[in-house]
């Protein structure tokens, strides 16, 4: 199989620590289950490759846990959470679904692209910014929102995302890890 | 002002943390379960109270927890579907993350009741951070001696752990939901065999949603016969509602089941009534697969009685005027929302959703998904209407999973009550793209 570089991706190992948590996550299961940890283990790659599943960080993956490479492609291209090409160091996922739609997020998402000049799906040039429009997050009731990292947003207007977004350039956004726990 | 039988101590300051959980009170029932009680034992209070799945289907938890198959040497699993996705849901998630420890308690009264040595809580992927705050409330609950070997004396040992999805609504389906759990695509098995003869690792398994899980504290505490005091009929004790929409205060509300439900609406303990003053002009009480109802359906079902937040009200009518209490999830639209859109908007959720497996979920999503749009966007055709109730007729009841009705209801739904708003749509291709419909008027009884 071919692969382009950019889908392939650089070579990627585990960091010591999160090897360490990788390990530690196929213990939670029987003896010979330990397959079930993939999920998470996934969650840990990507935080650990800049937000992205490149075909190096899978096939990674399938090594460590001892699975064969087709095992892990086909968890990772299942799963909406995991994304398969690079994306930047903030990816705002806008929940657009029923809730969220009447409470203005299309308002929200039209309003970001606008402002970043990109896209739902696109990268801003300089590497910060990824738009991605989601399916329900389960934040019906503080809508409209968006998921950055491992948190929740809510209660979004134009001033809150105008904030939020210089807040990012400045460093001041914690985005969370599936690894530092 | 009703009871709270599980959110009464969800404000109480620190309730996260195991110290002051427990001065509320918490982990009596694992005391009174693992110290005076039989597993058996448990279980018939669970039957007394009447407790019904809180996830959206409503069967009945005592029976479901006897059908488990329970052979000699084979491990038996308890999972909790912490997987909540559907639109308009997010009781669970308030739950787990100001109460987690009140889960925890459930599971480990649940998994003593069915004999499961080893419990998982599968959450979806996205509700990350609360993964991190269960695991912490587990943690806690070991140091204490709540989990592991030997419980209080009991001989009784349970493992517990959490386990994440990764975006997938269709894992809150329960077979969905164990081959996620096995590290696997989330397609949902053909059944039979049911989970409780052949669940995760083929070993018999349960699957109860977070609130069904947390229901049990309360009824070992009280006992089935109190639980079944609160409420109505078949609809007993007490119930999440995570209410959303154009109304004053969006939220999660612990209900009495059987209130009604023009007081959940307007009564300012609940939702507070209609934002800005405006009119009703829908509702999807039980989150975004169930039966939408138009506004004169909503406090009233089509015999004129009084409509109650119970599981039998809710469905009075059938589906021709009625809808479901389902997950809770009840979503109030005012009467600038747009029919069509709101329908096209729960069309994409599906199709993005759909497994792929059933191929008439699989295409039949996507195509309702693609008229529905071309009507919102003023391109549709009259002959598009009957054309999406048929294809929502060929999809329901032609899947292996629940997926498929869940796509093919709402636009059902949506159709019979609001037909004269498509059509509207169709006669009206410009108008639609400028303005909405308002109010569909009552039809009159002939």
């Amino acid at each position: 199989m071919t692969t382009t570089s950019a889908t392939n991706g650089t070579p990627f190992q585990f960091s010591d620590a999160a090897l360490a948590e990788v390990k530690a996550l196929m213990q939670k299961f029987p003896e010979g289950k330990h397959k079930s940890a993939i999920l998470r283990v996934l969650h840990i790659a990507q935080d650990e490759n800049n937000g992205w599943l490149s075909r190096a960080a899978l096939d990674q993956v399938a090594e460590t846990m001892q699975l064969s490479p087709i095992e892990v492609y086909e968890v990772a291209t299942f799963y909406s959470m995991y994304n398969l090409e690079p994306v930047g160091k903030y990816v705002l996922e806008f929940c657009h679904t029923g809730p969220c739609a009447i409470e203005g997020a299309e308002r929200m998402v039209a309003y970001t692209q606008q402002k970043l000049g990109i896209k739902t799906g696109e990268t801003t040039e300089d590497g910060m910014f990824t738009i991605k429009e989601v399916e329900c997050l389960g934040a019906c009731g503080y809508a409209p929102m968006m998921q950055v990292g491992i948190y929740y947003h809510e209660h979004l207007n134009e001033a809150k995302i105008d904030q939020f977004l210089e807040d990012c350039r400045a460093g001041k956004i914690d985005k969370g890890s599936w690894k530092m726990h | 002002m009703g009871r709270k039988l599980l959110l009464e101590h969800a404000q109480v300051e620190g309730i996260r943390s195991y110290e002051v959980y427990r001065k509320q009170g918490g982990y009596r029932s694992v005391e009174k379960a693992l110290k005076t009680m039989s597993p058996d034992g448990v279980l018939e209070e669970v039957k007394k109270s009447g407790l019904r799945g809180r996830g959206g289907a409503g069967f009945p938890t005592g029976m479901k927890w006897s059908f488990l198959a329970k052979p000699e040497g084979v491990p038996r699993y308890l999972l909790c579907n912490a997987d909540e996705s559907e639109p308009g849901t997010f009781k669970d998630r308030y739950l787990m993350e100001k109460i987690p420890h009140l889960l925890i308690e459930g599971m480990i009264v649940s998994s003593f009741a069915l004999g499961a040595n080893t419990s998982y809580i599968y959450i979806r992927g996205e509700y990350s951070w609360i993964v991190f705050i269960l695991e912490k409330a587990i943690q806690e609950a070991y140091a204490n001696g709540w989990l592991g070997k030997n419980i209080l004396g009991s001989g009784y040992d349970l493992d517990l752990y959490v386990s994440p999805g990764a975006g997938a609504y269709i894992c809150g389906e329960e077979t969905a939901l164990i081959e996620s759990l096995e590290g696997k695509r989330g397609n949902p098995r053909v059944k039979p065999p049911f989970p409780a003869v052949k669940g995760l690792w083929q070993s018999p398994t349960v699957v109860n949603n977070v609130e069904t899980i947390a229901a049990v504290v309360p009824i070992v505490n009280e006992g089935g016969d109190e639980y079944a005091k609160i409420g109505i009929g078949k609809s007993t004790g007490t119930k999440l509602i995570s209410a959303g929409g154009n109304i004053n205060r969006p939220g999660v509300y612990e209900i009495e089941l059987g209130v009604p439900v023009e007081e959940f609406i307007y009564s300012d303990e609940y939702c507070g009534g209609m934002k800005n003053g405006k009119k009703l002009k829908a509702c999807v009480p039980g989150g975004s697969s169930v039966p939408i109802l138009p506004h004169f359906l909503i406090n009233r079902t089509a015999n004129g009685e009084q409509r109650l937040m119970t599981y039998e009200s809710l469905s009075d009518g059938g589906f021709a005027t009625g809808s479901m209490l389902g997950s809770g999830g009840f979503i109030v639209y005012d009467e600038d929302q747009c029919i069509v859109r709101n329908t096209w908007n729960f069309a994409r959720f599906y199709r993005h959703e759909s497994c792929g497996q059933c191929s008439p979920c699989r295409e039949g999503t996507g195509w309702m998904e693609k008229v529905l749009w071309r009507m919102e966007n003023g391109q549709g055709k009259m002959s598009d209407i009957d054309m999406l109730v048929d294809i929502a007729k060929k999809i329901e009841g032609n899947t292996i999973c629940p997926l498929g009705d869940a796509a093919a209801w709402p636009v059902a739904a949506a159709i019979r009550h609001f037909r004269e708003e498509f059509e509207w749509h169709v006669n009206e291709p410009k108008a639609c793209m400028e303005r909405n419909y308002g109010l569909v008027r009552e039809p009159v009884a002939v």
